[in-house]
This record gives C-alpha cells, sequence and structure tokens, in this order.
C-alpha cells in the first residue's frame, strides 16, 4: 500500500482552486486534455512514457529504453510494467519485465521485449515502433524480486525470454556477496539474450552460468538439475520460462519439499477447463454477447467494442479486475467457478475468467 | 414527399425481394473491408482533428483576451466558431457514434467522451444512435422528421401552429443546442403527457440544467471576465461563435433528411424488416452534400449522410472512400442517389418547410391507385415485402 504525505493544507486549497477555475474555462474537457498536447510525461498527468531507444538483443528481441513520466515511481529488481502500446490504431496492454537497474542517474527505464509467433505487440515492439513513439504506462509490479538480503546461495533457472526479469536482479547487483548459479536455455547460442552480457559476468566470476541450447542438447529436464546444480534445492532459486518448464520445476520442488525456497514467473495461463458459456450482459456500456465457455470475457468484451480494462492477459497483474454483479464464470487455469447473486460485486480477472452461464458485468 | 408506400410511382417497385437481399450482402461486404483496413490512419486522422481543435480552440479563447480591439474580435471569433464546430461535428457526433471505440483509448470513447454541447452525451446517444438512426424517417417514429415541431412531409397532418414553422424553424437554427437538448429530453411530450414530474424525466432535465449551466459559465462568465476591459465585446464573440455553430449544424443536419428526393416511410412498412431492408430505407431515406474536403470536414463528414446511414460506426474519414462504390450500387440498382451543393440543399430544405407549413394542395395528394392499374405498384411490393420478411 501507497501513502502519500499530506501538503501543507493552505497551498492545496490555492492549487485546487486554480484547477477549479481552470476546469470552468475547460468544460467539457480537463486542464489535463490541454496540458497532455504540450507535456505528456508532466508530473499530475496520466502515467506514460516515451520511447527514447529501440536496441536488438537478437534476432527476435529487442530492449526499448523508455523516458517515464515525472510519475513513476521506481521499481523493484524483477517487477514488471504494464505498457499500453497502440498496434494498428488500437490500444493493447502488455506486461514486460523491467531490465534496467532501479534508480539510474538517467532516469530509463527497459524492458526487454522477445517477438512471439503472432504476438502483435512483441513484434510491433520488437521490429516497428519507433524512437519519440508515447506509450502508456503503468506503475511496477510483481512478487518475483529478489529478497532486500541477498541469501547467500542463489539459482537463477529461466528459459527464452524468461530471462529478462533475471536480468533485472543481476543488473542490480543481487549477486553481490552470493553464490549465484544461472541456469538458462535459448533455442541457440545466438538465442541468448543478454548473450554477452551473461558470458562476461560468469568470466568475472560473478555467476556460475550453463547454457543450454535446446536445438542441439534438447530440452532441459528438472532430473538433469541434479547434475548440473547438485545443491538446487538448497538454494533459493527463482525461475521463469515457459509452462511446462515451470509445472516441472514447481512438481520437483514440492516433491522434495522445498516448495518454500521456489519463486515463480509465469508468462502464459495455463488453460485447462473450458466451460459451458453463456450471454455475458456489459450492464454500463448496454451490450450482450454471447460468449462460448473458452473465451476469456476480455477477448469477448473487447471484440463487442466495450472499454475493457487489460493488462498482461495472463491473470498475473489484476489490471482487468472488475465486479461481477451476478452470474457465473469459470477460472481458466484451474476451472474454480465463481459465482455472484444481484448485489454482490465480486472482482473478477477478465483475462482468465470465462462465461459459465449467463453473468453481468459492471462495465 | 409521402411514404413511399403511398406513391404512385414507387422507386423500389422494381427491386424483388432477392435484389434487395444482394444489396444487403453488397453493402455488408463494403463494410467488412472497411473492418478490416481499420487502424492506425484512422486512429492518427481522428488524433489530430482532436489536437487541432484544441490548439484551435484555445488559440481563439486567448486571442478573444483581446477582443475590444476588432481584428482580434473577428480573428477569435471566427477561430472559436471553426473550433466549435469541429467538437461537435467531426469530433463529438462522431466519437459518440463510437466510430473510434476501436481504438481502446477510454479519452477517444463513445463511453467517456463529453462534447462543448448543451445536451449531455448519454442522453444525445440515445436519442440519436438509438432512435433516429434505427427509425430513419419512418413517420412518427423518427422524430428527426421536423424535430416534433415542424411538419416536413405531406404525410404528417397539418395543424394551424405549422403555419408558424418557418419562423420556428430559424429560431430553432439560431439556438439548435438548445432545440436539441429539449429534443432529447422530448421536452414537448413529456411536458404534453404530464410526465414532467416523474423522477426519471426530472434526473434527466437536471443533468441539462448542469450542462448548461457549465457551458453558459464557460463560455458567459469566466471568458469575459478573463477578458478584462474586453468584457462586453468576448461576451458578443462568444455568443456570435455559437450563433454560427448553431446555424452551420443546423443547415448541415438540415440537409441530412430534409431535401427534396428523400423517401419517408409508413411505420408499418418496417415490421420484420430485413437487414437489406434497413439497408435500402437508409439509402432512400438520406441526402449528401457535394463539396470540397474542407467542407466534408467542416460538416464532420456528414456531407456523406447516405454512407453515414449505412455505416453509422464506420470512422467518418472512410465514408469520402466508399462514397463512389455506394453510389455504383445505387446506379447498379436503378436507385436515386441524393446530392447536392450545400446552397441548394439547403435551399430546398427550406422550401419544404414553407411549403408544407400550408395543408396539402389537392393536387398534391396522392390518392391510393387502383391496384390493377399498376402491376408493380406499391401494394405488391408492400406484399412482396411482407412475403419475403416472413
Amino acid at each position: 500500500m501507497t501513502t502519500t504525505v499530506p501538503r501543507p493544507s493552505g497551498r492545496r486549497t490555492v492549487r485546487d482552486r486554480l484547477f477549479r477555475l481552470a476546469e470552468t474555462v475547460t468544460t467539457p474537457l480537463l486542464p489535463d486534455d490541454y496540458l497532455d498536447l504540450v507535456a505528456p510525461l508532466r508530473s499530475g498527468a496520466a502515467l506514460r512514457g516515451r520511447i527514447l531507444d529501440v536496441r536488438p538483443e537478437t534476432r527476435d528481441a529487442a530492449t526499448v529504453t523508455i523516458r517515464p513520466g515525472r510519475g513513476w515511481r521506481g521499481h523493484t529488481p524483477g517487477q514488471y510494467v504494464r505498457l499500453g502500446v497502440d498496434v494498428d490504431g488500437v490500444r493493447q496492454w502488455r506486461a514486460y519485465s523491467l531490465t534496467s537497474a532501479p534508480g539510474r542517474r538517467d532516469g530509463l527505464i527497459s524492458v526487454t521485449v522477445k517477438a512471439i509467433p503472432d504476438g502483435r505487440v512483441s513484434n510491433h515492439l520488437v521490429r516497428r515502433v519507433r524512437p519519440g513513439t508515447l506509450v502508456q504506462l503503468d506503475q511496477a509490479q510483481g512478487d518475483f524480486v529478489a529478497p532486500a538480503t541477498a541469501p547467500r546461495k542463489v539459482l537463477f533457472l529461466t528459459a527464452g525470454s524468461g530471462i529478462t526479469p533475471v536480468m533485472g536482479m543481476l543488473r542490480a547487483g543481487v549477486p553481490a556477496a552470493a553464490d549465484v548459479v544461472l541456469v538458462h536455455s535459448a533455442p541457440t547460442p545466438d538465442d541468448v539474450i543478454f548473450a554477452a552480457e551473461l558470458r562476461g559476468l560468469a568470466d568475472r566470476g560473478a555467476i556460475r552460468l550453463v547454457e543450454r541450447h535446446t536445438d542441439t542438447d534438447g530440452v532441459l529436464g528438472v532430473a538433469e538439475l541434479a547434475d548440473l546444480v547438485p545443491d538446487h534445492l538448497d538454494r533459493q532459486t527463482w525461475a521463469c520460462g515457459p509452462v511446462g518448464l515451470l509445472d516441472a520445476v514447481e512438481a520437483h520442488w514440492a516433491a522434495h519439499g522445498a516448495a518454500d525456497r521456489l519463486h515463480t514467473e509465469r508468462f502464459r495461463p495455463t488453460v485447462i477447463s473450458p466451460g459451458t458459456g453463456g450471454d455475458v450482459t456489459f450492464t454500463r456500456a448496454g451490450v450482450t454477447v454471447a460468449a462460448d465457455g473458452g473465451t476469456p470475457l476480455l477477448d469477448a468484451g473487447e471484440e463487442a467494442g466495450v472499454l475493457m480494462p487489460s493488462g498482461c492477459r495472463m491473470g498475473i497483474c489484476f489490471g482487468c479486475v472488475v465486479p461481477l454483479r451476478q452470474g457465473a464464470v469459470r477460472d481458466l487455469r484451474n476451472g474454480e467457478i465463481t459465482t455472484a447473486v444481484p448485489g454482490d460485486g465480486v472482482l473478477i480477472q477478465t483475462c482468465v475468467s470465462a462465461a459459465a452461464g449467463t453473468c453481468d458485468i459492471d462495465l | 414527399m409521402t411514404a413511399i408506400q403511398k406513391k404512385a410511382h414507387n422507386p423500389i417497385a422494381h427491386l424483388t425481394a432477392t435484389d434487395i437481399e444482394e444489396l444487403g450482402r453488397e453493402l455488408d461486404a463494403i463494410r467488412d473491408r472497411v473492418l478490416a483496413s481499420r487502424g492506425e490512419a484512422d486512429a492518427a486522422y481522428i488524433r489530430k482533428v482532436i489536437s487541432t481543435q484544441r490548439r484551435l480552440e484555445l488559440g481563439s479563447r486567448a486571442v478573444l483576451l483581446f477582443s475590444l480591439f476588432p481584428p482580434a474580435w473577428v480573428v477569435g471569433t471566427l477561430g472559436l466558431a471553426v473550433a466549435k464546430i469541429l467538437e461537435n461535428m467531426e469530433i463529438g457526433h462522431n466519437v459518440l457514434h463510437g466510430q473510434y471505440d476501436f481504438m481502446r483509448d477510454p479519452k477517444i470513447h463513445s463511453t467517456t467522451w463529453e462534447w462543448d454541447h448543451v445536451s449531455p452525451a448519454e442522453q444525445w446517444k440515445h436519442s440519436h444512435n438509438q432512435l433516429h438512426h434505427t427509425y430513419t424517417n419512418v413517420l412518427g417514429k423518427d422524430n428527426d422528421l421536423g424535430y416534433g415541431i415542424m411538419r416536413v412531409d405531406e404525410d404528417q397532418p397539418w395543424h394551424p401552429v405549422h403555419l408558424g414553422q418557418p419562423l420556428w424553424n430559424l429560431i430553432n437554427a439560431c439556438f439548435f443546442e438548445y432545440g436539441i437538448a429539449a429534443y432529447d429530453l422530448e421536452l414537448g411530450r413529456n411536458l404534453r403527457k404530464g410526465r414532467h414530474k416523474a423522477p426519471e424525466f426530472r434526473a434527466r432535465a437536471r443533468a441539462v440544467g448542469r450542462k448548461i449551466r457549465r457551458q453558459f459559465l464557460k463560455d458567459y462568465v469566466i471568458h469575459p471576465l478573463l477578458s478584462g476591459p474586453s468584457f462586453l465585446s468576448t461576451l458578443a464573440a462568444t455568443f456570435t461563435a455559437n450563433l454560427i455553430r448553431n446555424l452551420w449544424s443546423h443547415s448541415v443536419i438540415m440537409c441530412g433528411h430534409f431535401p427534396e428526393g428523400v423517401e419517408t416511410f409508413e411505420k408499418t412498412s418496417i415490421e420484420g424488416e430485413t437487414r437489406g431492408e434497413w439497408y435500402l430505407r437508409q439509402m432512400l431515406g438520406s441526402a449528401n452534400i457535394s463539396g470540397s474536403r474542407l467542407l466534408h470536414i467542416m460538416t464532420g463528414n456528414l456531407s456523406f449522410q447516405i454512407e453515414h446511414h449505412l455505416f453509422p460506426d464506420l470512422p467518418s474519414c472512410r465514408y469520402q472512400e466508399v462514397a463512389p462504390e455506394v453510389r455504383a450500387l445505387f446506379a447498379r440498382y436503378g436507385l436515386t442517389y441524393t446530392t447536392g451543393a450545400l446552397p441548394k440543399q439547403v435551399a430546398s430544405a427550406w422550401w419544404k418547410v414553407i411549403r408544407l407549413s400550408l395543408p396539402n394542395r389537392s393536387t398534391e395528394t396522392p390518392a391510393p391507385p387502383p391496384a390493377d392499374a399498376l402491376p408493380h405498384g406499391p401494394q405488391e411490393r408492400q406484399d412482396a415485402l411482407a412475403t419475403a420478411s416472413v
């Protein structure tokens, strides 16, 4: 939770009065709507950032450097940020791990994006976006972070773009005094994001780096960890990568009673439970759509032109949460049913919830 | 004009039910193509118009702070009038139609937009998007046919009050935004039926009151006060700018459905109406204005009223692009594409308001034709429609 120090009350009322006066001149717009024309990054504005630079990392990944607006409150290494990017004229929100160290002197932040096949936003950011573009930002979020006091022995277990939050931690100097092992998988040596920097860290002895090139050596099995990192169960472990890897890792750590030492971050929801579907009414928009049991309510709403809040689209950031007024929805990740009766306002995540009958959504 | 179903020469009598459904499919194809290509250019367009409008409005209001100086008065007034026209026509009307909702930008969205107008967006969207666009030109259903204060069709019954309608129309033109607010409130009907005490009506009336107060305060109190010694001249300037905006939007909107050549429809004719028939009604119930690109922007692309009524939620900047295809469809299906230059269309609409202030002359009253004399007459057409829609 965030608290703000209250301003001296006298100054506040003068400022408020001035703003109220300005509002009477700009109605039906707000003074902000005019200020946004010239100073979109000013303090007090909706949080935005300007892309300064897009630097290729591999053939399908790039680091996007952003000057955040004055309202940016900084981040903890390992956290992600939600970016709202206009792709083909349509605002799309996605969450990306921050790869810059916090508190850079120049105030810039960076995210590193891997273009996934048919990924609208990732391909746009890696291949098309131009410096100077404004993007919408949200404050950094996520609890896939290193603890304030670095543990003595650390294992980072990553694959593909799963390296990005870990890079954020490494750059912030997490390994300072610790014994750090990084086991990273990528299809080929050329596909390793931050390859030069990681190998440099290894050469300097800051980390022990185990690179796995899956095109030639096959996908890493958890059983192999016993040989690669014999004490892996004793280490505080951060794992980030595809669903298959994380499922296996979680099972392995749990089976050995070490689940409390494992921290994971997922990129995609595991969809296991399509339900029956039903008519979904977005009550404030006055729109009703028939949604099937496999379509997230977020997609169904967007398809129908409802202005849906959204974020990571994988059930982690809670940027899409809205009240369910009545009806039933099914969590696509675990099949759990959430119901609401009239008068309720059960908060649901639309990106991982599908209709499990008729429902009314307060939007 | 007279309801199409009663005309001696029914302009759609030559179309079979199959023709009409094929016409509908062709229009759907045009719509689908535009939807598929909708994107960055449309978003850039509306953002550009919005940014231009805001700069123009702010600049004009700044100039008007010195409105005692006559050139500043003229420049500021014209600039503010143009800014208000852009805001209402190309931005407000079209954003509130949801034409740019696809952008998912909460700042440019039909559910969040509020416009520089005394009618609250929410009420206008209901009376315009839901009622007018659904019941376009259906007698007794579409209140845009004369706004409930005028008679603009031979088939609307004459009443002595209509003798004054050229005057009502002129007054309505000068204070058009208030006319629209009253219309959206259905003020006349609600007062007549004694519903003015109903809580729902009172809540809506209060919303209009709040909007009027805010608009009034901005244009006629705060801005003049900020002008200091130019108080009175700025007051005159903002009044003039609002007057110009009202006269302009009234003229453009009159050209949409009132000029000669536009058809009206009987209430019963839309029972069980198919998609194709709905399209056909929009095609015949609207009229365009020909002119330059600047004119199209200043009318909010309502100069493409036909295309707008066919595809009310396509981005306004696309109507010009689809117009040639739509016009070719009219030609192919033997229908009349009603269009003309602005002065001609305005004159035509005004002439109708003046002409119909008097009762129908007997020669103009269409006699129901004997059924056997018109093998492709309206009655048969009606039957065909009725069969087709069963």
